[in-house]
């Protein structure tokens, strides 16, 4: 890092274990190896699903319903219940005559029992990550949600990438009336609320992965578009793009054999960093309703899932089924920031705004 | 600055006609709207009728002026949902949003800003690594789980807040730091690289040699400076509370326009939805011009482009 003189002379001495992080921090910065290694894996959960889920992903199964993860002991309480013949709605500390027999097949009505009270169920290697309001494994379905979320991301970054790029080009070569009418129609196009509109679409046209994607593509491709054409105009000036207009070329040549791979580093840095973007953006429609319709296992939808299942918090609701997904995205997103923001610094230093 | 403010207008008068043109293309294509409203026993008559009072008779074109010069009334016909006219739904509905989207936005400002003055200048320090974690989960974290873990941890475990809806003074703050933390984080990174740049330049080192006291400099000249991108931002920010608050609403079910938008879309309450969405867009929109008016009297080098 070079040394800055205004550092020197205003930032008082870091603390003992602000100095220790901030070379890890620097680590990550300089070779990204924990981004690097999850979104990996992310990948690999996405292609590999199939084989390595350890469950069904839509299997439901009632009995095992709102299982906790691995690390839950089961937790029981010891009450002292009367023995009655039948026991009136609401009285916890009776017991009927039948279920009381099952235990102690001596006992008798009137006489107290010491029962063990089961307040939660344990976790067990069978769902690592528990299960959900449907007995559904969470795991799994996060390993199948990674499918989604790349597919969704890949297509709408191949697509809406492809067209930005392109009008992009066009948009930064001939300028003028072409110029304006593609960046006027950008200008519209980031200035809509898109997810309230994408929302509206998807209400419409209907819940499929194609229109959510198509929206998203829709949405998508300004933002290539705005950062290749100010591409486009710094380099169309360069000598080597006159060279290639002296030597004859065309302009379809000049713009993809000349241009465009001087533009492919800012290109690959605004792609990871959309990445994230397409994936928040799919994960908030899920939540909302207007994804990929249920039960197809999305990141965003689980999250919903587990709305209504949190009474009790840590102690007896069942937190982990909207926590687990949620952590997925963040995971992912994260390590799509930080990767982004490594391969700026690598790839290409104008681009970088913030150290 | 004139031929700025005015290719602005145009921006915005464009965009909110485009987002009136796709909602109308969209309840259009969303089925007829007479079949939904009359049943198998209806006559011929009656359907004439039907069409005739909604204007579903007319050519689409006819329709959409009409849509467009009732919109411009404020009338955007009646709720199915609510059976009363969606002005006064939305009218009802909008001081929520307004509330829950300014506090917000004071939370971010209130939590980005000294951050990053606080990471700028004492960089590498525990405060600056602190301010990197809230900026980076603020940018990967989905204010949907976010808000849904602080209800866990703030609602439900240690019952400190409401979990949902606005029938307590203190129901606004878990729905405001979730919905704050993105634009906190967002004005923490802003404003820290600005003052990094700004306490870099030769000015600053000027103050310095002339012996000004250390927080004169950092708040007299460095801060001033470094708070214009925050404030281009601000535009941004403000616009997309707007959006961001379809998603809170729903996760703390708030009465507001984004709870609203969601319920009316679950009901195929079209009309509603329609309404809700050009006015959020007008919202946006307006927010948006205001900023760059803001900005272009501020920052000299707009003005004069």
């Amino acid at each position: 890092m070079a040394v800055n003189t205004t550092t020197d002379i205003l930032t008082p001495a870091g603390s003992g274990i602000g100095t220790r992080l901030s070379g890890v921090y620097r680590a990550f910065r300089r070779w990204p190896v924990i981004p690097v290694i999850l979104l990996g894996l992310v990948v690999f959960a996405g292609i590999a699903a199939p084989w390595i889920s350890p469950h069904d992903p839509d299997k439901q199964s009632l009995p095992e319903r709102k299982l906790p993860p691995f690390w839950y002991d089961a937790k029981t309480e010891s009450v002292t219940q009367t023995v009655v013949q039948r026991v009136l709605p609401g009285q916890d500390d009776q017991i009927s005559l039948a279920d009381a027999q099952a235990i102690n097949p001596d006992i008798q009505i009137g006489e107290s029992l010491e029962v063990e009270d089961v307040l939660r169920e344990g976790g067990s290697s069978k769902f690592w990550l528990g299960t959900d309001q449907l007995g559904r494994d969470i795991l799994s379905r996060i390993i199948y949600g990674a499918r989604i979320s790349l597919l969704a991301a890949a297509v709408t970054l191949g697509v809406g990438g492809s067209i930005g790029v392109l009008l992009g080009l066009v948009a930064g070569w001939y300028g003028g009336v072409v110029d304006e009418a593609i960046m006027r129609f950008v200008d519209i196009l980031l200035a809509i609320p898109l997810v309230l509109i994408a929302l509206a679409m998807v209400a419409t046209l209907g819940q499929s992965l194609t229109i959510i994607v198509a929206v998203l593509t829709i949405f998508i491709w300004p933002r290539f578009a705005r950062q290749l054409r100010g591409e486009v105009l710094q380099l169309k000036n360069m000598d080597f793009v006159a060279l290639a207009r002296v030597a004859g070329a065309s302009v379809p040549r000049i713009l993809f054999v000349h241009i465009f791979p001087g533009t492919i580093n800012t290109l690959i840095v605004v792609a990871t960093l959309q990445v994230g973007i397409v994936i928040l953006l799919e994960a908030t429609l899920s939540f909302l309703g207007a994804g990929v319709p249920p039960p197809t296992a999305t990141w965003g939808g689980m999250v919903s899932d587990g709305r209504n299942h949190l009474a009790g918090g840590f102690e007896t609701g069942s937190w982990w089924i909207s926590t687990f997904p949620g952590v997925a995205i963040v995971l992912t997103v994260m390590s799509l920031n930080l990767f982004g923001d490594w391969l700026r610094d690598k790839l290409d230093p104008r681009l970088r705004q913030i150290e | 600055m004139q031929r700025y403010l005015v290719r602005r207008l145009l921006l915005a008068i464009v965009t909110l006609l485009a987002v009136s043109l796709i909602i109308f293309i969209l309840s259009r294509s969303a089925g007829d709207p007479v079949s939904l409203m009359l049943d198998e026993y209806s006559t011929q008559e009656d359907i004439d009728r039907m069409m005739a009072k909604l204007g579903t008779d007319k050519p689409y074109y006819q329709q959409y002026f009409i849509f467009l010069r009732d919109a411009l009334r404020g009338d955007f016909g009646m709720s199915i949902k609510e059976g009363r006219p969606v002005t006064d739904v939305i009218l009802e509905r909008t001081p929520a949003t307004l509330y829950l989207g300014v506090t917000s936005f004071v939370v971010s400002l209130l939590v980005g800003i000294p951050l990053g003055i606080l990471s700028s200048i004492k960089r590498g320090s525990l405060i600056d690594q602190a301010g990197k974690i809230v900026a980076l989960l603020g940018q990967s974290a989905p204010p949907f789980w976010l808000g849904i873990m602080l209800i866990i941890f703030f609602a439900v475990s240690i019952e400190l807040f409401p979990p949902y809806g606005r029938d307590d003074w203190n129901s606004i703050v878990l729905p405001a730091v979730t919905l704050g933390w993105y634009y906190a984080a967002a004005n923490l990174r802003l404003v820290r690289s600005a003052m990094l740049d700004v306490l870099d330049s030769e000015y600053i080192k000027l103050a310095r040699a002339k012996g000004v006291p250390y927080w004169g400099i950092v708040m007299r000249h460095a801060f001033r400076n470094a708070l214009i991108p925050p404030l281009t931002f601000a535009g941004v920010t403000l616009g997309a509370l707007v959006t961001g608050s379809l998603v809170v609403e729903t996760v703390f079910a708030w009465p507001g326009l984004g709870h609203l938008a969601i319920s009316a879309l679950y009901a195929f309450d079209y009309p509603l939805l329609q309404g809700v969405v050009v006015v959020f867009t007008l919202l946006y929109v307006l927010v948006a011009f205001a900023v760059d008016v803001l900005y272009a009297y501020i920052d000299p080098r707009i003005r004069y482009a």
